[in-house]
């Protein structure tokens, strides 16, 4: 463990990134938005879904800087009473979750074919990469709402809200997947002629064993890449969703969910419902984003 | 050149066709049509009646062609929300997103193309720095943040513009159109500027990377040896060879547009075919959404059909390298 850390400590890696101050600041902010939402039951103030804990007599309290502000309620409270950071934390619990479960259902469909694409060829590979094209050609918004959408009507309405967190997760999933595809089927097509993927068929290696622990190792960086910023665009993603109200119902809100209901309240002046969860989400998004900048530079041998 | 048309058309054609089969299968089997229109306390005689009437006893092959028969007319049926027909919905919605794609299309593009040749040739400065943080700002932001800080500072702190729908239309014929009274462009101020801002960033930065490198040419450097005016160098020269890019990028971000157009509809409860969607969708009205996926991917696959065919057209290089990669 600490030979591990020792490691690390000495890498190229850790070195790019003590280098880069930008980088570490997007790298904290988006340790205490993931800590914060993680960890939410125990971290929150309040527990904004506990009826017990919520009382009709704090609500639409404003901000504590702003005049009327409670000290107990730090981004002040909703209509219901409910705290705002409270109800943010536990909003980017469910953002995060659908984003990160999302991403790794693309990333395992998109490794998957893209390995095929690339090691089988043929009429295979062109009609996987066709389809990517054409899944490309449509904005991913558009693919995940309407996957959403006939996903909402296909269920009976008393089950739409209980299993509305796996049609998102689904609608999202399926329509990442093309990045890594095309990743993977490129890297694929480079190390399928080299000579140890060679000496491995003639000794009789089976193909899924070759693709999984010979042709994949060497594509993972890019990879990797494509998920953090991937799970970036799968938290917008799912906020415009849930904004549009095809997405995570009000019994159990993310982000999105929360600046949709707060847009109510902005014309009664109580802005700070729908504008703090979107500050939030924006902290999360671009810090997230960030990391997969650096990333992609620190993985990439070219600009060192 | 014709193969690769006819390549192209019937890749088309394909998809539309495996929309239109989704389409119809949300249409027939998903919320059985005559219990949506008999409701529950039909007798079975009734049901088999209007079964027979609607013509869902035929076999599925027929019904299909049935279907895109009557999609390619531009009928789809009732909207079930609405008790019209789904084809008058649209056609009353679509002026209203069309204006407002258009809008905010060509705000992307004047706007973006300007910015982004200021901040080349004014590079270092001080208002194109602040320009090129600004875009980076107005990358992050998802669509519908962008709309509610709007209306935030516009309408609810400053009152200076309306926050929803498209204010006073004129009826020109069955066009109903914004662009000729006050109160419809104010409305259409706030909701444009939402829907380009991400375009307009994309544009700009575009044109700003692609001047940078045009700048450093020696055909450049050759027309000031010439004594041209830097006026005649800078748009003369420099800015129409950036030109084939950044119309290509305008070209599949008018997608980008119209998909953004849902969020922004919905944001400002703007009249237009977005938020009919998202309001079908929310009451599962599926002869609507039927229609809509219909029209959206026809207007999609179109758009790459002619990107497609002009990037083709315009770069004589592409000529040859498709036709070598295709042996």
């Amino acid at each position: 463990m600490m030979q591990a850390l020792a490691r690390l400590l000495d890498s190229d890696l850790w070195w790019s990134f003590k280098r880069s101050p930008l980088t570490v600041a997007a790298a904290i902010a988006a340790f205490l938005c993931i800590a914060g939402a993680v960890f939410a039951p125990w971290l929150a103030p309040h527990n904004p879904y506990d009826l017990a804990q919520i009382s009709l007599m704090n609500s639409n309290l404003p901000p504590v800087f702003q005049k009327g502000g409670s000290s107990e309620f730090l981004l002040g409270t909703d209509q219901q009473g409910r705290d705002i950071l409270s109800t943010i934390m536990y909003g980017s619990r469910v953002s995060l979750l659908v984003a990160v479960c999302a991403t790794v259902m693309s990333m395992l469909i998109g490794v998957t074919l893209g390995l095929v694409a690339g090691y089988v060829g043929g009429r295979v590979e062109s009609f996987i990469m066709r389809v990517a094209d054409i899944q490309l050609s449509f904005p991913a918004i558009l693919i995940a709402l309407l996957i959403s959408g006939i996903g909402r009507t296909v269920l009976p309405r008393e089950m739409q809200d209980q299993l509305a967190l796996y049609v998102i997760i689904l609608s999202i999933g399926l329509t990442g997947w093309v990045q890594y595809a095309r990743t993977v089927r490129g890297s694929t097509l480079v190390e399928k002629n080299k000579e140890y993927v060679q000496a491995a068929r003639v000794i009789g290696v089976p193909s899924f064993r070759i693709m999984l622990f010979h042709v994949l190792p060497n594509a993972l960086g890019p990879v990797l890449v494509i998920a953090t910023l991937g799970v970036a665009s799968a938290i917008l993603t799912e906020a415009t969703l849930s904004f549009l109200g095809v997405g995570m119902p009000p019994t159990q809100p993310s982000l999105g969910t929360l600046i949709n209901e707060g847009q109510n309240y902005l014309f009664s002046g109580e802005w700070w419902i729908t504008i703090f969860p979107g500050i939030a989400l924006i902290v999360m998004v671009i810090s997230v984003n960030l990391l997969g900048d650096w990333l992609r530079d620190a993985l990439n041998p070219k600009l060192r | 050149m014709l193969a690769f048309i006819l390549r192209r058309v019937f890749q088309a054609a394909l998809v539309m066709l495996a929309v239109a089969l989704v389409a119809f299968a949300l249409f027939n089997y998903v919320g059985d049509p005559v219990n949506l229109m008999l409701g529950q306390d039909a007798t079975p005689e009734q049901k088999a009646e209007l079964r027979e009437a609607l013509g869902l006893d035929r076999p599925f092959y027929v019904q299909f062609a049935v279907f895109v028969g009557n999609a390619l007319q531009g009928e789809f049926g009732i909207s079930l929300r609405q008790a019209r027909p789904v084809s008058l919905l649209i056609k009353e919605r679509f002026p209203a997103t069309a204006e407002l794609a258009l809008t905010a299309a060509l705000l992307a593009l004047v706007l973006g193309v300007a910015m982004g040749v200021y901040t080349a040739l004014r590079r270092g400065g001080f208002l194109a720095n602040v320009l090129l943080t600004v875009s980076l700002i107005g990358v992050s932001l998802p669509t519908f943040l962008i709309g509610i800080l709007l209306i935030l500072v516009f309408a609810v702190t400053l009152q200076w513009l309306p926050s929803y729908g498209r204010g006073e239309v004129v009826q020109l014929g069955w066009w109903s159109t914004g662009f000729l009274t006050k109160d419809g462009l104010r409305a259409l101020i706030l909701p444009a500027i939402t829907l380009s801002l991400g375009t307009m960033t994309l544009i700009m930065r575009l044109v700003r990377s692609e001047m940078l490198e045009v700048l450093r040419t020696d055909f450049i450097k050759f027309a000031r040896a010439r004594g041209l005016t830097n006026r005649a160098i800078h748009f003369g020269h420099a800015l129409k060879n950036t030109l084939v890019p950044v119309m290509t990028i305008t070209g599949l971000q008018l997608g980008g547009i119209i998909a953004f157009a849902i969020v922004t509809e919905t944001v400002f409860q703007w009249p237009g075919l977005g938020f009919l969607f998202i309001q079908s969708v929310q009451s599962a009205d599926i002869p609507v959404m039927a229609a809509y996926l219909v029209l959206i991917s026809l207007v999609f696959v179109t758009i790459n059909l002619i990107v497609d065919l002009l990037y083709y057209v315009v770069d004589p290089r592409l000529r040859i390298e498709r036709t070598t990669a295709a042996h």
